[in-house]
């Protein structure tokens, strides 16, 4: 059977080519992969086209991707406040952004997970969200229809991993990685503890190992602010 | 300066509801038991002000159900945050889940009441609370949207007016969308409004305030049933504001 546990952050991201489509987990601070990011700013590639909910805390998060241009276009919900490198290429136009209500980015990467073409919704109907989207009534309420967000790779920040994959996450540090650890063709885990097969209860796996594709083991990091 | 720009100066300097006295109003339309989610802003004071007798379970959009107080210094965990990055704790009874869950919840009508802040609210309920047109940066939706088009209440917390005076609640909004003909009711440092087929009712009015004076200060028209009686705020006791 092929081993999914790599033993250094920049050989489990060794792969990842430019113009790559990357999904990151976390939201406001928790559940980062700050180490693989950190990894993928030290590899240099270029062109990605990211897909998170923010972008960046000043030098953390995405923010040291967006330091060092390797961001092309985003796909988020809520790049934040303290995102300045990232507004700072937005401003110069060196990024190209979509902005996706966060449920909407959920479901549109669940959409992808799930094997399904897209989906209707009332949400963004008659904003600027809606521009150049189908629109149909459905059960007399105005529908938009909204595509599937697919990525050739997720970047996940577990708590627990056992060596098939399984993983756990602490409180709300969970967020969107399940979701975006279903939806890519690779799926990257760091996680702060390894723990041998069968050793987390079956009931207690919240990403089932079939979504996990590589391992790292590697102690989380936190940005404040 | 012609006549009703001056009574409009006049008005705009006689006193008003505080930030905080709008949270303590809006707190009062929650109902025990309820899933409540809060916005930034106004709405986030209101877990402040919640009546000591009854129970409300707070919703984060990160995935966070049973939301209790921020943590104190020394308890903070960065990994049990609420929307705006604030550390907090769980009341007994919370649960956590992933954000597709959190919005499930936003969006599939399961939370009763949400709390948003706003720019501008039209007299149909459309909310605009996301973007101030040419304003610098990228802007950021966030929750709102999935909020705003799934709550079974929608209330809006803001000032009455801006502060260059200008009304927030238009006929028509003329910031960006949020979501269309989703308001419910309105809670400013004027009034509780709320916004039914027949277009924008007066409920109650700020202390000292006449019908005739917060209609002067908005930009739809109000109605009225009966008499509109003055908002009442509770005293708020000493020592509650921490131990909720």
């Amino acid at each position: 059977m092929k081993k999914k546990v790599y033993s250094s952050l920049d050989e489990v991201v060794a792969d990842v080519p430019d113009g790559a489509r990357v999904m990151f987990g976390g939201f406001g601070g928790a559940g980062f992969p700050n180490n693989l990011i950190q990894a993928l700013v030290r590899k240099g590639v270029k062109n990605i086209t990211a897909i998170s909910n923010n972008c960046g805390t000043r030098d953390g998060e995405l923010g040291l991707m967006f330091k060092h241009n390797q961001i092309k276009h985003v796909i988020a919900s809520f790049p934040g406040p303290h995102a300045n490198h990232f507004q700072e290429r937005f401003a110069a136009r060196e990024v190209t952004l979509e902005l996706v209500p966060q449920g909407i980015l959920c479901e549109r990467m669940r959409a992808a997970a799930a094997g399904l073409q897209g989906f209707y919704t009332t949400v963004g109907v008659g904003t600027e969200v809606a521009d150049g989207k189908e629109e149909r009534v459905l059960d007399g309420k105005r529908c938009i229809l909204e595509m599937p967000i697919h990525a050739d790779y997720a970047f996940i920040k577990a708590q627990k991993a056992d060596e098939l994959g399984n993983l756990t996450y602490r409180l709300a540090a969970r967020n969107f990685n399940p979701i975006m650890a279903m939806a890519a063709n690779t799926t990257i885990a760091e996680a702060e503890e390894l723990v041998p097969v069968g050793s987390i209860n079956p009931v207690h796996v919240m990403t089932p190992a079939i979504f996990v594709h590589r391992i790292v083991q590697a102690k989380g990091l936190h940005y404040a602010g | 300066m012609p006549d009703s720009a001056v009574q409009e100066k006049a008005l705009l300097d006689k006193p008003r509801l505080t930030r905080e006295q709008i949270a303590q109003r809006a707190a009062l339309e929650l109902p025990d038991g309820a899933y409540v989610n809060l916005g930034w802003g106004i709405p986030n004071l209101i877990a402040n002000y919640l009546p000591k007798e009854i129970t409300v379970y707070f919703h984060s959009e990160n995935g966070i159900l049973g939301m209790g107080r921020r943590a104190r210094p020394g308890e903070e965990d960065y990994d049990l945050i609420d929307a705006m990055k604030v550390p907090v704790t769980l009341i007994p009874g919370a649960s956590i889940f992933h954000q597709a869950d959190a919005h499930l919840m936003t969006r599939g009508g399961h939370l009763d009441v949400a709390v948003l802040g706003s720019f501008q609210v039209s007299e149909k309920g459309d909310l605009a609370n996301w973007k101030i047109p040419g304003a610098k940066g990228s802007g950021g939706i966030g929750g709102a949207m999935d909020i705003a088009a799934g709550a079974k209440k929608l209330i809006v917390c803001m000032e009455h007016v801006a502060r260059d005076g200008a009304a927030k609640i238009v006929k028509k909004c003329t910031y960006p969308l949020t979501g269309l003909a989703c308001v419910d009711t309105m809670v400013t440092d004027l009034a509780v409004i709320d916004v039914m087929s027949e277009g924008l009712v007066l409920r109650e009015v700020a202390r000292g305030w006449t019908p005739e004076e917060v209609q002067k200060l908005t930009g739809a028209p109000l109605t009225t049933k009966g008499r509109v009686p003055e908002i009442h705020l509770p005293r708020v006791l000493p020592g509650l504001l921490e131990e909720k």
